[in-house]
């Protein structure tokens, strides 16, 4: 299968190895992969934030890389859910713009999603041995409705040792601009899922979205806890001659 | 005039708060929890519910016009208000003209919503709130922090200590038995002596002109049988067209507010009855600000709410700061959209950005309320609003989005960001940077790496 990758703009910027990880298990998996380099970002932080001239503006940029595409894969949960959620609330006005967003977005797997829905996988041959506890995202559980198909991919993993988070369904705080412009009940929030997350003795936090976990991660880091943030992707490409 | 983060940062300093909170929402959030999960068809309940009120927004003219008819045929008197302070001044006028020298008042948000109270006490009348929970709100002269569970904020021993100040019981302990028995003992003495009553309402049937309360104390009933006046305010949105709608109502709203299967009191009276209840009864229709939020299409749905406050229970954020940091007799993910509706972006704009989005509420809304999706349309109206004024954020949103335009701006960007990041970092760690302090007050900022993913992908040449 010939794959495009949406890398999404925090990722490509701050988290590049989790999409060298997507293009080396999915090569590994035997598909192909494009990287369409006219894209930049989905919009999701300007449409959330009320910027919405400028998210209708980047919703085009966005049906313009991405025409024709036959997959789309993006290592993120809250990008997915903009893309199939908001993007056709976004394009209502304009019917032209709404039949492309509705093609691409029917189109459009979020990188787990793709693993076990499209591909009908739950073990990608992944080596991993550490102890990991699993940080669903609110736009995995709920926009997207993936429920434990993440969970199911990682308890495949040989050596991993995978604890359940308690309280797992409970936002982690970052919410975009939530988390500056409310930074103090940000930081409430965070304090507990940081609390829940010392509980279960993990080395490691993974998710399937980067923001959720610079935030987590950077409140990790602060704490100085050890306890480090590895998005799911990858876990999953580790293999014995990584680790 | 503050605004959310403001005013959050005082109550996420209140320790004693935020543990009464956390354990009465996690108490709620269980109870109703399960007792919803007995329901296979809570789904179909869900969409039943949201097309009735759906159906009802779209014929209101009609449907208030007919309650209007039934309520008079049946002996009552129907008064129209635009806004708040024409009902205050409606209802203020009926109370005078019994010449009462008090109220006794059902739980009521809608006459907190129109600061019913103290139009009255102005006016010579004194207001009694019987609802156990708003009752010891009113006694501590505070607000109340959550739209059901007005006194949620406070915990057994402080409301002993107040009961002991304010009715002189310096004997009582803080078993929940004997607060409630001293509670008992201060009402009964007000039920039985005053001759008018003021309450919202949960329904009213345009069919029949029945209006209805629901209620766990009983003191509603006792306020809506023993006075002779009675005097009914709600929201317009509050109509439904049929009796047999109550069917799915009186199933959701129990579920979903307390946990119970059923309401233990649910009140519904027809105007008046010879002999039985009040002789006098007076329905105020309160528009104040409803008829604009219907013409907005996207927003239209908070109109919906049936005031279960289940979106409060699960919300992370009202989890934390309470509802005291909402400045509103509408807290929470509701009260997040509804009060800047009602009283306008610029007084409440602050309140659409308290939230994380995370969907939690519309999750849990019995009548299936998009509010992460109205919570950004409002954002999207806050931020039209302001265009043009200078502003931080407003420039770095507009460089973002010229960024963002070009692929091979963005590149640049990425790269220049990179450059900047490794003269500055320690192990991947941006030092603290002024203008970063939200971020970096609980957490580290990751470097940007050298090389971005799209100058892998380039290198790697395929």
């Amino acid at each position: 299968m010939r794959v495009s990758l949406f890398i999404t703009c925090i990722t490509d910027t701050l988290y590049p190895g989790t999409g060298q990880a997507v293009v080396r298990l999915l090569e590994r998996l035997g598909h192909e992969i494009e990287f369409r380099e006219a894209q930049t970002c989905c919009g999701q932080m300007h449409h959330n934030s009320g910027y919405a001239p400028e998210a209708l503006a980047l919703v085009r940029k966005f049906a313009r890389d991405f025409a024709g595409a036959e997959t789309i894969v993006v290592p993120s949960t809250s990008c997915t859910a903009m893309i199939r959620r908001s993007y056709p609330q976004i394009a209502a006005a304009d019917p032209s713009l709404l039949a492309q967003i509705n093609g691409i977005a029917e189109r459009t797997f979020e990188f787990s999603e793709l693993l076990t829905r499209k591909l009908g996988l739950s073990d990608v041959g992944a080596y991993y041995p550490h102890r990991v506890t699993y940080h669903s995202s609110c736009n995995s559980l709920r926009a997207l409705g993936l429920g434990s198909a993440p969970l199911d991919l990682l308890r495949h993993v040989r050596g991993l040792d995978l604890v359940e988070l308690p309280h797992a369904d409970e936002c982690c705080g970052f919410g975009g601009t939530f988390a500056v412009k409310n930074a103090e009940t940000s930081t409430a929030m965070m304090a507990d899922k940081i609390s829940h997350i010392l509980a279960t003795g993990a080395e490691i936090c993974t998710a399937g979205d980067n923001s959720c976990l610079m935030h987590i991660g950077g409140g990790l880091s602060r704490l100085r806890t050890g306890v480090r943030t590895v998005h799911l992707a990858e876990i999953l490409a580790s293999t014995e001659a990584t680790e | 005039m503050s605004d959310f983060p403001a005013r959050a940062h005082l109550s996420l300093a209140d320790s004693q708060m935020r543990r009464n909170v956390r354990k009465a929402v996690t108490t709620i959030r269980i109870k109703t929890g399960r007792v919803i999960a007995e329901r296979a068809d809570w789904q179909e309940l869900r969409d039943a519910g949201s097309a009735i009120k759906a159906e009802a927004l779209g014929s209101l003219d009609t449907l208030l016009i007919q309650l209007e008819e039934r309520v008079q045929a049946a002996g009552g008197v129907v008064h129209w208000a635009q806004d708040a302070a024409e009902a205050r001044q409606i209802i203020v006028g009926l109370v005078k003209a019994t010449g009462s020298p008090s109220v006794i008042k059902i739980k009521s948000m809608t006459t907190d919503e129109i600061e019913l109270n103290p139009a009255l006490s102005a006016a010579g009348i004194r207001p009694i709130e019987t609802d156990l929970a708003d009752m010891i709100v009113q006694l501590a002269k505070e607000k109340p922090s959550h739209l059901l569970v007005p006194a949620i904020h406070k915990n057994r021993a402080e409301i002993r200590t107040l009961f002991q100040a304010e009715m002189g019981r310096h004997d009582l302990s803080d078993n929940p038995r004997d607060l409630a028995n001293a509670a008992r003992a201060y009402l009964r003495e007000h039920f039985t002596h005053t001759k008018v009553a003021i309450s919202g309402a949960n329904f009213a049937i345009a069919e029949t002109g029945a209006v209805g309360v629901v209620e766990s104390e009983g003191n509603g009933r006792m306020c809506l049988t023993l006075p002779e006046t009675l005097i009914s305010i709600m929201g317009i949105e509050k109509v439904l067209p049929r009796w047999q709608d109550l069917e799915v109502f009186l199933q959701l709203l129990p579920r979903a507010a307390t946990g119970e299967r059923m309401n233990p009191y649910n009140s519904l009276w027809t105007g008046v009855t010879p002999g039985d209840g009040p002789s006098v009864f007076h329905l105020v229709l309160l528009d104040n600000g409803r008829t604009r939020i219907l013409a907005d299409s996207v927003a239209r749905q908070t109109l919906h709410c049936i005031r279960c406050s289940r979106c409060l229970n699960v919300c992370p954020v009202f989890e934390r700061t309470g509802g005291h940091a909402y400045d509103s007799m509408y807290q929470g993910p509701i009260g997040a959209i509804l009060t800047p509706q009602l009283r306008g972006l610029a007084e409440a704009g602050s309140l659409a950005f308290a939230s994380s989005l995370c969907g939690a509420c519309h999750e849990a809304c019995p009548v299936q309320i998009d509010i992460p999706r109205v919570l950004v349309h409002l954002r999207g109206a806050a931020v039209a609003a302001t265009r043009g004024r200078p502003s931080v954020e407003g420039l770095a949103m507009a460089a973002a989005a010229r960024i963002f335009g070009s692929a091979a701006l963005f590149g640049l960007a990425e790269n220049a960001a990179a450059n900047v990041a490794s003269l500055l970092e320690h192990d991947g760690v941006m030092p603290r940077l002024p203008g970063l302090g939200a971020w970096q007050m609980s957490r580290e900022l990751p470097a940007p790496p050298k090389q971005s993913f799209r100058a892998w992908w380039k290198a790697r040449g395929r």
